[in-house]
C-alpha cells in the first residue's frame, strides 16, 4: 500500500472548519439546521441516513453553497465566494463526473496547472503514485472502472497536497482491495496532520476509519465526537454487556443486588447483562465477582458498535 | 494556451455535438457555389444565402452550439467543480472559455461566408463579412456563456432569442432591430464593403457600441454568476 511519505514534506500546519449556527433551507425545506462543529486534523466520518443534509452540509464546506444562516471558515475566511481557499481545500464529490476524454495523467496534471504548483508533473506523479493509478494513467478515464474514476478525482483533489480534504461517499464504486487502500490512504492523511472528512452511509465503512463521527439526522446534527464516547453519554439507554465466567448463575444473582444493573438474562452461552451506568458497573463487577470467587472470562459491550449509537440516534 | 483553454478545446472538439457545427456552414458554401455555378444573378441568391442563412442562422447557431457547450456542458455533467475547485479569480476561468467559444465559432462562420461573399461579389465584401461575423460571434459567444449560468435551459434561451427576436419580431417590429446582433453585424459588413445585399436600418455607431456592450456585459455578468456558483443540493 502506498503511504503518504510525510518526512518528505515540510511540517503540516493544521487547517481548521468552523462552522456556527450553519442552516440552509430552498424554500421552506429545511436542508440543514443549526449545525455549529469545528473540524481540526484527524479524520471525521460524516453519517447519516440518505437524505440527512450531508451532502448539502460538504458542499456548504467546499464554497458550493451559501449558507442561508450562520457563519461558515476555513482558518477565518469564509468559504463562500473565496476561490482562494482551494488553495488549502481539496474536494471529492459524489457526483463521479469527470473529463472523460483526458487520460488520468493528463487530468491530474491539469489540476496540478491550475493550482499554479512550482513542479505540476512530480505533484501529478506523486498523487498518481498515491492512489496506485500509475499503470492506467495514460488511459482515457473514459476507459476507467467507476472504482478507477474516483481514484483519480482523489489524486486530482490531493494534488496540491491540501492540508483539508473533504469526500462526498469516497468509497463508492470501489471494490474490497481499493476500499482497503483508500482506508489506509485516509488514515495517512489524517495522521500527518491533514484534516478529513468524509462522508458515508455505510456505518462499516466508517467504523473501520475514524473513531470520530458527526451523526446528522434530518439535518441537525446529532451527536459529535468519538462514538464509543457517545454511547456512553446515552445514559437512558441501558448498556449491554456479554459476560461469561465460571458460574453464570451464581454471577446473575448476584449482579442483580447490585444497584447498577437493571437486567439480566441467562442462556446457554453466559450472561447478558443490562447496566444503566456504564462506569458504575465496569466497577462493581469485578468486586461482586471476586467476593463471590467467580472467575470472569469474558466481558464485551454489545451495543457499543457504530451501528448501535445510530440506530439509538435516528430513532431518539 | 492556458489550461482552462486546453480543456475548454479538448472538451468542445471531444464531444460530438462538435459535429453539428459542420453541416450548416457546408450548407451555406454549397449553396453560393451551386448558384454561381448556374450562373445565377447574385442580385437573386446573395441576399437570402448571405444573410438570410449566414447571418441569421449559421452564426447564431453556430456561436449557440459552442457558447452554451464550453461551460454548459460542463455545468451539466457537472465537470465544472473539477475547475472550480481551484484557486482562480472567476475571470481567468470565464475569459479562456469565451476566447475558445468565441474563436470556434468566428473561424468556423466567417471561412464559409467569406467564400460566398467572395463568390457573391468580391473580396472585399467575403472579407467584411468575415470580420463582422466574427465581432458577431463575440457578442453572440458572450451572450450565450451567460445564459449558461444564468439559466438551466440555455439553449432553449437561446433560441428563442435568435429566432423570436431576430427572426420573427426583428421582420416585423422595426424597433427590435436595434437590439439585434445579426443586424448590427450586417450594419458592420455593410460599412465594411457597403453594397447593395447587405441592409439594415441599425446605424454603425449604434451597431459598434452594442456589440461592445453585450460583449463586456454579458462578460461581467457571467464572471460574477460564476463566483456564485452552487451546486444543486442534492442531499443523501
Amino acid at each position: 500500500m502506498t503511504t503518504l511519505d510525510t518526512d518528505a514534506r515540510p511540517a503540516v500546519t493544521t487547517s481548521t472548519l468552523d462552522l456556527v449556527g450553519v442552516s440552509r433551507w430552498y424554500g421552506n425545506v429545511v436542508a440543514v439546521n443549526d449545525v455549529t462543529m469545528q473540524l481540526g486534523s484527524g479524520v471525521t466520518g460524516l453519517l447519516g441516513p440518505n437524505g440527512a443534509g450531508k451532502t448539502t452540509l460538504l458542499h456548504m464546506m467546499a464554497g458550493f453553497l451559501a449558507p442561508s444562516r450562520g457563519t461558515l471558515t476555513l482558518d477565518g475566511e469564509s468559504t463562500w465566494r473565496n476561490p482562494g481557499v482551494y488553495r488549502q481545500l481539496g474536494l471529492v464529490s459524489e457526483r463521479e463526473a469527470v473529463h472523460s476524454f483526458l487520460t488520468a495523467k493528463e487530468f491530474v496534471l491539469a489540476s496540478a496547472k491550475l493550482h499554479r504548483l512550482p513542479d505540476p508533473q512530480a505533484a501529478a506523479r506523486r498523487a498518481i503514485e498515491l492512489v496506485e493509478m500509475t499503470d492506467a494513467q495514460d488511459r482515457r478515464i473514459g476507459t476507467y472502472s467507476k472504482g478507477m474514476r474516483q481514484r483519480t478525482r482523489v489524486a486530482a483533489a490531493l494534488v496540491h497536497d491540501p492540508q483539508v480534504l473533504l469526500l462526498d461517499e469516497p468509497f463508492n464504486g470501489m471494490d474490497p482491495r481499493q476500499r482497503l487502500h483508500m482506508m489506509g490512504l485516509l488514515h495517512s492523511l489524517g495522521d500527518a496532520g491533514r484534516t478529513i472528512l468524509f462522508s458515508s452511509h455505510i456505518l462499516e465503512e466508517v467504523e473501520q476509519v475514524s473513531g470520530t463521527v458527526q451523526v446528522m439526522v434530518a439535518g441537525r446534527l446529532a451527536a459529535s465526537g468519538d462514538f464509543r464516547t457517545i454511547r456512553r453519554l446515552m445514559t437512558n439507554r441501558p448498556h449491554v454487556f456479554a459476560v461469561r465466567s465460571t458460574d453464570d448463575r451464581a454471577l446473575a444473582v448476584a449482579l442483580m443486588a447490585d444497584a447498577s444493573v437493571t437486567g439480566v438474562e441467562l442462556d446457554k452461552t453466559g450472561l447478558t447483562v443490562r447496566a444503566g451506568d456504564y462506569g458504575a458497573f465496569t466497577r462493581a463487577l469485578p468486586k461482586i465477582a471476586l467476593a463471590r470467587q467467580i472467575r470472569v472470562r469474558q466481558l464485551t459491550p454489545e451495543d457499543e458498535s457504530l451501528e448501535s449509537v445510530f440506530s439509538y440516534l435516528v430513532e431518539a | 494556451m492556458s489550461t482552462v483553454s486546453w480543456i475548454t478545446a479538448r472538451g468542445l472538439f471531444g464531444r460530438r455535438r462538435f459535429l453539428m457545427l459542420l453541416p450548416l456552414p457546408a450548407v451555406l458554401v454549397l449553396l453560393a457555389v451551386l448558384c454561381r455555378s448556374l450562373g445565377v444573378d447574385p442580385g437573386e441568391w446573395a441576399s437570402p444565402v448571405l444573410v438570410g442563412l449566414g447571418l441569421a442562422v449559421v452564426l447564431p447557431v453556430v456561436a449557440l452550439i459552442v457558447g452554451t457547450g464550453v461551460l454548459g456542458a460542463e455545468i451539466d455533467d457537472g465537470t465544472v467543480v473539477h475547475i472550480l475547485t481551484k484557486p482562480l479569480p472567476r475571470w481567468q476561468i470565464v475569459l479562456p472559455k469565451l476566447a475558445v467559444a468565441a474563436g470556434v465559432s468566428a473561424v468556423t462562420v466567417a471561412v464559409p461566408l467569406y467564400v460566398a461573399g467572395v463568390l457573391a461579389d468580391s473580396v472585399r465584401l467575403g472579407l467584411a463579412l468575415a470580420a463582422a461575423s466574427a465581432l458577431g460571434a463575440l457578442a453572440y459567444s458572450a451572450l450565450f456563456l451567460a445564459l449558461s449560468l444564468v439559466t438551466r435551459r440555455p439553449v432553449l434561451l437561446g433560441l428563442v432569442y435568435v429566432l423570436i427576436w431576430e427572426g420573427l419580431l426583428g421582420n416585423f417590429v422595426s424597433g427590435t432591430r436595434v437590439l439585434s446582433i445579426q443586424q448590427w453585424v450586417i450594419a458592420l459588413a455593410d460599412r465594411m464593403a457597403p453594397t447593395a445585399l447587405l441592409s439594415t436600418t441599425v446605424s454603425v455607431p449604434v451597431a459598434v457600441v452594442l456589440i461592445a456592450l453585450v460583449s463586456v456585459g454579458f462578460t461581467v455578468l457571467a464572471i460574477d454568476r460564476l463566483r456564485s456558483f452552487s451546486v444543486a443540493g442534492e442531499t443523501s
